[in-house]
């Protein structure tokens, strides 16, 4: 159900094959798709609507480089787009006071407290010594639970477990840090509705009495489309100073960040990624856009590929393949042209349909020095004409590059089987399907 | 290409009670579902209005409104395509009947997957002890779920053991524990940091022991790609069934009702490791919809049976889909 968008464009953009330019035409598919896909993601109705109205604009007319589908180059226009709209000013935390206060606010069940706990850890671990204050009093075992994790970190708690006044409790805490000299107050507060007039009329009243410097609104990434009554009405009550996203570790698409943003226009301050207090990280907007696109990475594919990729060399090496001169010294230019664009793993996975596969896959660039070390030994006439390497030549290579005869071999027989399908494709006219035939 | 295989072969040789909210409002499925129908109807009733047959206009605002509930892109069209081909075979002459097909559609996909043999807080016709095993990620509500389902079947005078199989989450036990306090059930735990298959076979053997009616075993909240955690769920059951072999007779998947699509790929997961067959719709008092659900039963077969609509004890119901429906659209 939940392809992700390059599989979908890998289909919509069939359209946009063959045709060097984007037009109104051959986009109205492709942003159906891209629509369909922030859908998908979670990311709000009206925000998925306008946003592909703006992608589109942006792609309609741009130039199709040679080394890039128009697929892959929209893809990488809806990326950027995205990444701007979720990053803006990237801003720390603002900490000013004495103590400097941070309250932490949201629903029920959206990782406050394992959240402030992890901050406290954060603060901790910079070697300033936070003050935790419990002023969640309706939750059964929420104090509790915070002493708990206060223990685990070695950071203190306030606490009254008589009191049910979360104004007072938080006002006694930051004069018990004041005396005791913490520099930090981290305020975790019961989880409420946005809709609850009497539950955000007093946490209203906690920020009235504690002036914080840092109102943090703490958010389920797997929040659905609700994510924008709920980040507009806390937002109108307290005028949150950033976002917090929990449980990204989950295989959530999270299109909920780029609700929450549009509508509340407040930076993403962190990410959650895990119940232990280690699993906490800042906001990265490029691989936020990423998952939310479910695309691996096809957008730094793209980038590494305009990067590094030499047309010249591209336009060589589709020339050989076409009259099947392909041989084994281009076999090795390609494996350290695709080196250069980073670790190989991470390409393969970039590609749209790979990805999946090869999860579980043990590879890394140590896997191709083999490769390079053997058709590195062989004499330049040896890698035009594979077919000389009789018995001799073949344990002369094994030895010189420090592997088996059998290795060879494999080698040999891979690099066969390779040539074979490079035939097959140029019948089925390869030149045109790698993007243009210049 | 080539170049993958060659890789891949390369590879083969390698207590304290607190008090309860007092804010919260009376909370019940018509004044939790109030804030929903408020929005959705104006837009429905807008749309149909004045209108004589289903134009593209009415279609689009459908499924704005199907979709800002969470219902999802596929499930969408679905009902939208039942809804043409209903509206083709049947004709509509007002705009209350468009309204009443629409609902009619929607309820009949979320009611085919109803349980024959449907089991309420009475137990009538059930197995005794009736054992429940509650399952879902982190923060959905599953351990207020349990204290609730606990009160209702106290209620009806039936017998409760609570398994606090949870060992994990800061205060887990704790909070159970008080929700036993507050429901009078019979509460068995062997601490934090235990094994929690361990804490659900003790559970259960204590429920066998002391005859009791139900027994609900809570879990820790995970996500549903972490797979050892996943597997854990299995031998939860597994021990259960060591000593009731047709136990556990419901698994319930709690789904939090602001979840987006991810509640998809949440059943898939958890229905692998553990074959759910009931699933709880949680903080519908809230201004989520829950949407999700309607596609999650009609893809998975299983039923939608409990809603929460607060945190107090009181605030369970089970799930009426025509109601549920009903307050999505209209008064
Ligand atoms: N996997 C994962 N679990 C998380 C993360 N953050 C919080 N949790 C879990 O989510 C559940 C709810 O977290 P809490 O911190 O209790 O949430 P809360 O917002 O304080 O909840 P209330 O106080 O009841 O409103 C717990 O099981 C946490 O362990 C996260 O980033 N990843
Ligand atoms: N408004 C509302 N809040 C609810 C409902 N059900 C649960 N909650 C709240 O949601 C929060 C999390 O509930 P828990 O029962 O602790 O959730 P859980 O699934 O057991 O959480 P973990 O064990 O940490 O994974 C608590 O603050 C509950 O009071 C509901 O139906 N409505
Ligand atoms: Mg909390
Ligand atoms: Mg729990």
């Amino acid at each position: 159900m939940f392809d992700s968008l390059s599989k979908r464009l890998e289909g919509a953009f069939k359209t946009l094959k063959g045709q060097g330019r984007i037009s109104e035409i051959n986009v109205a598919e492709t942003v159906k798709e891209i629509r369909r896909a922030l859908l998908d993601a979670d990311v709000n109705y009206k925000i998925a609507k306008t946003f592909t109205d703006k992608v589109k604009e942006e792609a309609l007319g741009q130039n199709v480089l040679t080394s890039v589908s128009p697929g892959q180059l929209f893809t990488k226009i809806v990326n950027d787009e995205l990444t701007q709209l979720l990053g803006g000013e990237t801003e720390g935390l603002k900490l000013s006071g004495n103590p400097s206060v941070i309250l932490i606010a949201g629903l029920q069940g959206s990782g406050k407290t394992t959240f402030s706990g992890k901050l406290a850890n954060h603060f901790k671990s910079k070697g300033q010594k936070p003050l935790l204050a419990a002023c969640d009093v309706y939750r059964p075992a929420a104090i509790n639970q915070l002493q708990v994790l206060g223990e685990q970190i070695g950071v203190d708690v306030y606490a009254e477990i008589e009191n049910k006044n979360p104004v007072e409790i938080a006002k006694k805490a930051i004069a018990e840090a004041k005396r005791l000299g913490n520099p930090i107050v981290i305020v975790d507060t019961a989880g409420r509705l946005s809709i609850d007039q009497a539950m955000m009329d007093e946490i209203a009243a906690v920020k009235t009495a504690i002036q914080p410097n840092e109102i943090l609104l703490v958010v389920d990434a797997m929040t659905g489309q609700d994510a924008v009554t709920t980040a507009e009405n806390f937002n109108n009550v307290l005028d949150i100073t950033g976002v917090v996203l929990s449980k990204l570790d989950g295989d959530t698409r999270g299109g909920a960040a780029l609700s929450i943003k549009s509508v509340v226009q407040r930076p993403i301050k962190f990410v959650s990624h895990g119940e232990k207090m280690e699993a906490l990280d800042v906001f990265h907007p490029d691989r936020m856009a990423s998952r939310i696109l479910g695309m691996g990475d096809i957008v730094s594919l793209v980038e590494k590929a305009q990067d590094n990729f030499d047309e010249v060399e591209a336009a060589r090496l589709r020339k050989k393949m076409a009259k099947n001169k392909f041989d084994l010294d281009d076999f090795l230019n390609q494996l350290q042209q695709i080196k250069k664009m980073g670790n190989i793993k991470d390409l393969m996975g970039m590609i749209p349909g790979v990805g999946n596969k090869i999860k579980d896959l043990d590879v890394d660039n140590e896997s191709f020095k083999g490769i390079e070390a053997i058709i590195q030994s062989m004499t330049m006439q040896e890698r035009t004409n594979p077919e000389l390497l009789n018995g001799n030549r073949k344990s002369r290579v094994a030895k010189g590059s420090g592997s088996s005869v059998q290795d060879v071999n494999k080698l040999l027989k891979q690099f066969q089987d390779m040539r074979k399908m490079m035939k097959a494709m140029n019948k089925m006219n390869m030149g045109k399907m790698m993007g243009g035939n210049k | 290409m080539g170049i993958f295989d060659f890789l891949k072969k390369k590879k083969d040789h390698e207590s304290k009670a607190i008090q309860e909210k007092q804010s919260s409002p009376e909370a019940n499925l018509e004044s939790g579902l109030e804030k929903t129908k408020e929005s959705i109807f104006g837009k429905l009733g807008k749309a149909i209005i004045g209108k004589t047959n289903v134009d593209s206009s009415f279609l689009d605002e459908l499924e704005e409104i199907l979709i800002t509930s969470d219902v999802g892109v596929e499930t969408t069209i679905k009902i939208i395509d039942r809804f043409e081909a209903r509206v083709k075979r049947d004709k509509y002459l007002k705009a209350d009947e468009l309204n009443t097909f629409l609902k009619e559609e929607i309820t009949a996909i979320l009611d085919e997957n109803k349980s024959p043999h449907f089991i309420d807080f009475s137990l009538a016709g059930a197995a005794k002890p009736y054992v429940i095993l509650v399952v879902g990620v982190n923060g959905v509500g599953k351990t207020t779920t349990i204290g609730k389902l606990a009160y209702n079947f106290a209620q009806h005078g039936k017998k409760v053991v609570l398994g606090a199989a949870d060992t994990f989450r800061a205060a887990a036990v704790d909070q159970l524990e008080i929700w036993s306090q507050r429901t009078g059930a019979i509460f068995i735990s062997k601490g934090m940091n235990t094994d929690p298959a361990a804490v659900a076979y003790e559970a259960t053997v204590a429920g066998v022991d002391q005859e009791a009616d139900v027994i609900i075993i809570d879990t820790a909240g995970r996500l549903h790609n972490k797979v050892n955690l996943m597997n854990e769920l299995g031998k939860i059951k597994r021990v259960i069934q060591k000593k009731i072999p047709e136990a556990p007779q419901e698994v319930v998947l709690v789904l939090d009702a602001s979840t987006g699509q991810n509640a998809f790929e949440q059943a898939k997961q958890f229905t692998a490791a553990t074959e759910v067959n009931t699933l709880a719709l949680t903080k519908l008092d809230g201004t989520a919809k829950g949407g999700v659900v309607i596609g999650i039963s009609d893809q998975f077969k299983i039923p939608v049976k409990y809603i929460g609509v607060g945190e107090r004890k009181e605030d369970l119901q089970l799930f009426d889909a025509a109601q549920y429906v009903s307050t999505l659209f209209n008064a």
